[in-house]
């Protein structure tokens, strides 16, 4: 064992002196801290104290250092969204005077520009209802087809955004389907042969006497919304049952629970959490997704 | 000076003191600030404690441990406020014990859900996520619907969330109970005591089962005040840039 | 390599003969009757269910201190404690591969919701079964290594017996019992919804009790060493015994809503509610999954590696500066918030500087091999030792960067803290962990060596390869993520839809899991051979063969 000025051991392997002391077995060699890792911790060091003087960071007793550049990620967000918006103001101010779908098709560029803004904000807001392709969901209507229940031109979907259907806004769409079993207005064996009236006005297989009783019915109770025809009234959001596209669903057994049970889907409304530039995008989007009138 | 060492290596216990004074200071200096600084919690209107059903649903939140995939925290950056709305306040979640900012968003944020969507998309996407978002990765809930809701403690809920700190006054804490029905009901006789106490909130049965105050219910009203309590008309935002 | 060559300890006659069975009876006393008083009027159906296991437990204990105290063979206070050590390695495996296993569940959750979510059981959910995860491989499996090695090291480098008679005992098992009532809490829906703090106030307080018992035990072996200095390794646990207590007394502070009722708030709000958890939960990461680990490191590579230690006075320096300034990294969790920028830019600057001081573990770690490197070859035990402190080295320089604000603007809530997480956790944490088990157990049961060194490569080899899969399909799928959702079209609105980015991540999710799955099956190697080990049996034929491709590369046969 080669021993140092200082009595420790020298390593043999390193040649590299030890502290002298032994725990277990183990050693500790007095090797210097490598430079490059102290230069570097220093260098840490001095940047972050540089980024004190420029950024807001100690706290004192009333305040803290604001920080040289006054940096702000608040201001900073908000500027970087007033400049998006100032960039966007042209198309935005187009947009707000826009009364009709050919007035944008007009204009392709504007049609483009409303096309990407609805699109986007179809995907984060809309598709969870209405599914990413506008298809719909049971309850949920799709909004790629050509029946509108509460209508299809640009105004009319613009109402429904901006208002919602049946929503908590003072000025929604408001219209419902009753409960005409549950409330007792039809017995069970009224709401079966309504059913197959209705069941038979949409082209599908029913029993034709069962429908021929429920055809009077149907006239008493059901054409002030859906029409004398079935074919359903915008007006009132009542939907067209003689198309063959449900809201719901077109089984038997579907129809017997709307009419026994009502219907009355929530569709919220939109003037709070979007700008009316921002609703007429969407409008146009969702106008251009197939149906539009 | 590295020599000095020697002095905590020989002394058990003046190692300890030394690690525990060594461990303290950082907390200290950024914490403590943020109870006294002024600046740290911004001056708004509308906050205001949670009503005993949305105080209920927050604690089926932190129950089912929505806080892993949701954050409720949009920060100060262009596409979360694109996407969410707003930038998140300090004073928006003054009144949660504990916080719900979350780490990570498996799903999206709901700081800003509350009113986004119907109660009935609620009650059909906790039951079945995937029948309305068929790409979804969030499990089914479905049991929320048939359990009755446990209020029992409605009144220790509250009582405790007065001890940390959040105002509730004695008659909100004694009525606690009624309050939490009146919710639910848009016919009893406290709608107008209880609106006046918790403005802003949703009365309606929240999940199409009038018959049951279920924990569904509870959850709903939860999930639709979120992010509606704050009245941005009024808030000076370049007095808050800090 | 067994150990027992080394100087016999002096035996130290028990100054707490008696002393440690009042304690513990006490203890186990005043839970008792709490936990009947809870049991009896709890005021819901988990309190109830909680009071019973706690009711359980204390019965339990209550007998075996009973058949202690009665057995008339006087117990032997010479020699070290290894039971206590013994207990520590099984309890860390068995946690360990439950929460390896969770782990693999919720990553097969997020990858096929349809298959693996029940919609009537609860418990089942990704949200009850994550915090099972985290908590069972920090505390479950982490906690019980950290208290075995610290329990075998403070012994070994003391040169005297485990202070407290009984006393590690009752830290060994009430931590388990703590989490055993975390874990099922978490399953039944007790939770508090802190991030690695989510137990309720019964189950803190309960760890309290155990964690201040644990630091005296630690520290009453110290007192009691017969080396004039206290070892590194030794300071690094002290250091993460006595700041998880602080961490943990602040950041549970709460107000039950009863004291019969398993429910409360948190004593703190919002802004600063957030602050003190992250405070916490940085530093859970800094003081119980880093120092807690490099203590394991700082005796167990030398001592396998049979080489000194790098630079002592790199420890000094990296020890200090890491706990001081580990304390100040927590905002880097709450970029952008609600929380006052001026605390962010300490958090971000404070994580670069912390940089170096992480690395000053690593050169220690690694150093220490110079004039044994030709072990990483044949000694798959020291290669995964040494692979682990790589690891460290990896995720304490992703750390600092993803602590700069602009990449943490990134980074925040997608999978890359996700990837980050489990470089450290699996790469670091649990290789350290597998590293010096395979040293102790036949430390422990006095073994030649372990059954096959064939199958600690094959450990090696498959968990290598899961860990790689694991943390390189969480980069790509988190910055993947992160980029989507900032991404926007020509006219500067969003491109993609939330719903879009959870669909993008499917096929990363389903690398993750198979990942996870072959980490696992390594653990269950391990354990196999653990148990082979433990039974006395040496596969011996094989190991030479599995050896024979090395054969001839190196000239020292392996022991
Ligand atoms: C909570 C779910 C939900 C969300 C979110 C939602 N809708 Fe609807 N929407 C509905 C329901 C339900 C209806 C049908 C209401 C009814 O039954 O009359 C509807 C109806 C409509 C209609 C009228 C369809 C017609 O045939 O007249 C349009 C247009 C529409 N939604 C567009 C949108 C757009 C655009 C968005 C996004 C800004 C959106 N919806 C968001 C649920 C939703
Ligand atoms: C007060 C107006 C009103 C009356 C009267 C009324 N309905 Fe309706 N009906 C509606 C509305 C509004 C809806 C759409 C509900 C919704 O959008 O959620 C609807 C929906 C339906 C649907 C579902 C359509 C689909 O696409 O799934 C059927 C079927 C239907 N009604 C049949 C009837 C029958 C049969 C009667 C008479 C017994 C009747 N309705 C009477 C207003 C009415
Ligand atoms: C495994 C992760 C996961 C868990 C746990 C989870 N969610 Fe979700 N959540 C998602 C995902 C992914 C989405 C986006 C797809 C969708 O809408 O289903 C989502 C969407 C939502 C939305 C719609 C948000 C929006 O703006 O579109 C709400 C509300 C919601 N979750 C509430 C909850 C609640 C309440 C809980 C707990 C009881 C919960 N989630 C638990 C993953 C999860
Ligand atoms: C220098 C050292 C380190 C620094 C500066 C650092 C920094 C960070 C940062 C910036 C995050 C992301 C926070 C966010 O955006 O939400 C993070 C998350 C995390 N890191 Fe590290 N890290 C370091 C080392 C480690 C190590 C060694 C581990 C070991 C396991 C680890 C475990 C974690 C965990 C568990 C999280 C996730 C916390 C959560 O959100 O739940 N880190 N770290
Ligand atoms: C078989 C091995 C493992 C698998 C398959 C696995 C899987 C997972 C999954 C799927 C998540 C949730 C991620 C999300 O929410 O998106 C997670 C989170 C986490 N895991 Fe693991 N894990 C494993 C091992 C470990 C180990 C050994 C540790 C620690 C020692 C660990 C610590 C964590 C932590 C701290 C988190 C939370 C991260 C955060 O909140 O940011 N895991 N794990
Ligand atoms: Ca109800
Ligand atoms: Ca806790
Ligand atoms: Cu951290």
């Amino acid at each position: 064992m080669t021993v140092s000025e200082n009595n420790n051991e020298i390593d043999d392997f390193t040649g590299v002196e030890t502290t002298g002391h032994e725990w277990d077995g183990v050693k500790e060699l007095n090797n210097p801290m490598p430079r490059w890792w102290l230069i570097i911790f220093y260098v840490s060091v001095i940047w972050s104290i540089g980024y004190w003087v420029l950024m807001p960071s100690w706290p004192g007793l009333t305040g803290y250092l604001k920080g040289t550049r006054e940096h702000s990620e608040r201001e900073n967000v908000d500027v970087a969204l007033a400049a998006v918006n100032a960039e966007r103001s042209v198309q935005m101010k187009q947009l707000l005077s826009v009364s009709s779908m050919t007035e944008i098709e007009r204009d392709p560029q504007l049609l483009e520009y409303s096309m990407a803004a609805g699109g986007s904000l179809f995907g984060d807001n809309c598709a969870t209802c209405h599914g990413a392709g506008g298809q719909g969901f049971p309850g949920y209507p799709s909004l790629v087809d050509d029946e509108w229940i509460w209508g299809g031109s640009l105004d009319e979907i613009r109402q429904t955004l901006h208002f919602g259907i049946r929503s908590t806004h003072p000025d929604t769409r408001l219209n419902i389907m009753q409960a005409f079993g549950r409330d007792g207005l039809l017995t069970r064996e009224q709401i079966s042969d309504v059913t197959e009236y209705v069941l038979d006005i949409s082209g599908q297989d029913s029993d034709a006497e069962a429908a021929a009783r429920g055809a009077p019915l149907f006239a008493q109770q059901c054409t002030s919304c859906h029409g004398v025809d079935g074919r359903g009234n915008q007006a009132l959001g009542a939907p067209n049952l003689t198309d063959g596209i449900w809201l719901y669903g077109g089984d038997p057994s579907v129809i017997r629970q709307t009419i026994y049970n009502g219907r009355g889907g929530v569709m919220p409304f939109w003037t709070d959490r979007l700008t009316d530039e921002q609703i007429v995008a969407l409008s146009v989007y969702v106008h251009s997704l197939g149906g539009g009138e | 000076m590295l020599s000095k060492h020697k002095f905590l290596e020989k002394h058990s216990l003046a190692l300890v003191i030394g690690i525990l004074i060594t461990v303290s200071i950082g907390g200290i200096v950024q914490i403590a600030p943020l109870f006294y600084l002024e600046s740290t919690i911004e001056e708004v209107e509308g906050v205001r404690p949670y009503s005993p059903l949305e105080l209920a649903g927050r604690n089926i939140y932190v129950r089912e441990g929505c806080y892993v995939c949701h954050s409720q925290q949009i920060r100060a950056l262009r596409d979360e406020v694109e996407r969410y709305g707003h930038y998140s306040l300090a004073a928006e979640s003054m009144y949660d014990h504990p916080f719900q900012w979350g780490s990570k968003r498996s799903g999206p944020d709901l700081a800003r859900v509350g009113g986004k969507y119907s109660d009935e998309w609620h009650r059909q996407h906790m039951i079945d996520p995937r029948s309305l978002v068929p790409e979804s990765v969030m499990p089914p809930y479905a049991f929320l619907q048939e359990r009755a809701l446990d209020y029992s403690q409605v009144e220790a809920w509250l009582k405790a969330n007065r001890a940390v700190g959040v105002p509730y006054s004695d008659e909100m804490i004694e009525k606690a109970d009624q309050h939490l029905r009146a919710q639910v009901d848009p016919f009893s006789d406290y709608y107008d005591e209880f609106l006046a106490a918790y403005p802003k909130a949703q009365i309606r049965d929240f999940d199409d089962n009038p018959r049951q105050i279920s924990e569904m219910d509870a959850l709903i009203a939860y999930l639709q005040i979120l992010g509606t309590m704050v009245d941005f008309e009024t808030y000076e935002a370049e007095e808050n840039y800090r | 390599m067994t150990q027992e060559t080394n100087k016999p300890v002096t035996s130290v006659s028990s100054a707490t003969s008696g002393g440690d069975v009042m304690g513990v009876a006490v203890i186990l006393g005043i839970g008792l009757l709490y936990s009947l008083f809870a049991a009896a009027r709890a005021s819901d159906p988990l309190m109830q269910f909680h009071s019973f296991i706690f009711l359980a437990a204390f019965v339990a204990a209550g007998f075996a201190l009973i058949v202690h105290v009665s057995n008339p063979k006087p117990k032997s206070q010479s020699g070290y404690e290894y039971g206590v050590v013994k207990a520590g390695v099984i309890a860390s495996m068995f946690w360990g591969i439950a929460g390896f296993l969770v782990g693999v569940v919720i990553a097969f959750q997020l990858a096929f919701p349809d298959l693996l979510y029940f919609e009537n059981l609860p418990w089942t959910n990704f949200g009850r079964l994550r915090p099972l995860h985290t908590s069972a491989v920090i505390f479950a499996f982490g906690g019980n290594v950290l208290i075995a090695t610290s329990f075998y090291v403070v012994q070994r480098t003391c040169r005297a017996r485990l202070a407290g008679g009984l006393a590690p005992w009752f830290v060994f098992w009430g931590y388990n019992l703590f989490v055993v009532i975390a874990a099922t809490g978490y399953l039944i829906g007790v939770t508090q919804s802190r991030e690695y703090a989510e137990p309720e106030w019964y189950a803190d307080i309960w760890l309290t009790i155990v964690w201040v018992v644990y630091l005296l035990v630690f520290l009453g072996t110290i007192w009691k060493r017969k080396e004039p200095h206290i070892y590194v390794a030794n300071w690094f646990y002290l250091s993460f015994i006595v700041t998880i207590a602080m961490l943990h007394i602040v950041n549970n502070l709460a107000m039950p809503v009863s004291l019969t009722g398993s429910k409360s708030y948190s004593l703190f709000a919002g802004v600063q509610d957030a602050l003190t958890q992250w405070w916490y939960g940085h530093n859970a990461v800094g003081f119980f999954l880093t120092t807690g680990f490099l203590g394991i490191m700082y005796y167990f590579i030398p001592k396998r590696a049979e080489r000194p230690v790098f630079s002592y006075r790199l420890s000094i320096v990296h020890f200090w500066s890491l706990i001081f300034i580990y304390i100040w990294a927590g905002p880097h969790h709450l970029h952008y918030t609600a929380l006052p920028e001026w605390a962010q830019t300490l958090g971000m600057t404070f994580s670069i500087m912390l940089w170096m001081p992480s690395w000053g573990g690593m050169i220690n770690g690694l150093m220490t091999l110079s004039g044994a490197w030709d072990k990483l070859r044949t000694d798959p035990v020291i290669r995964m030792l040494v692979v682990s402190v790589a690891f460290y080295g990896m995720s304490t320089f992703e750390g600092p960067l993803m602590s700069i604000r602009a990449v943490n603007a990134l980074s925040h809530y997608t999978d890359w803290t996700i990837g980050h997480v489990h470089s450290g956790a699996l790469g670091w944490v649990a290789y350290i962990s597998f590293g010096a088990i395979y040293c102790l157990v036949p430390w422990l049961w006095k073994r030649e060596s372990l059954y096959s060194k064939a199958m600690v490569e094959w450990h090696f080899w498959i968990s290598t390869i899961g860990i790689v899969l694991y943390i390189t399909s969480m980069w790509v799928s988190g910055i993947m993520q992160g980029l989507m959702w900032r991404a926007t079209n020509e006219f500067g609105f969003l491109e993609h839809s939330f719903v879009e980015t959870v669909a993008a991540m499917h096929p990363y999710y389903i690398i993750r899991a198979c990942g996870g799955t072959l980490f696992l099956i390594g653990a269950l190697i391990m354990a196999y051979n653990l148990y082979r080990t433990i039974r006395g049996d040496v596969r011996d034929p094989e190991y030479q063969s599995a050896l024979a491709p090395f054969r001839g590369m190196t000239p020292a046969a392996a022991e």
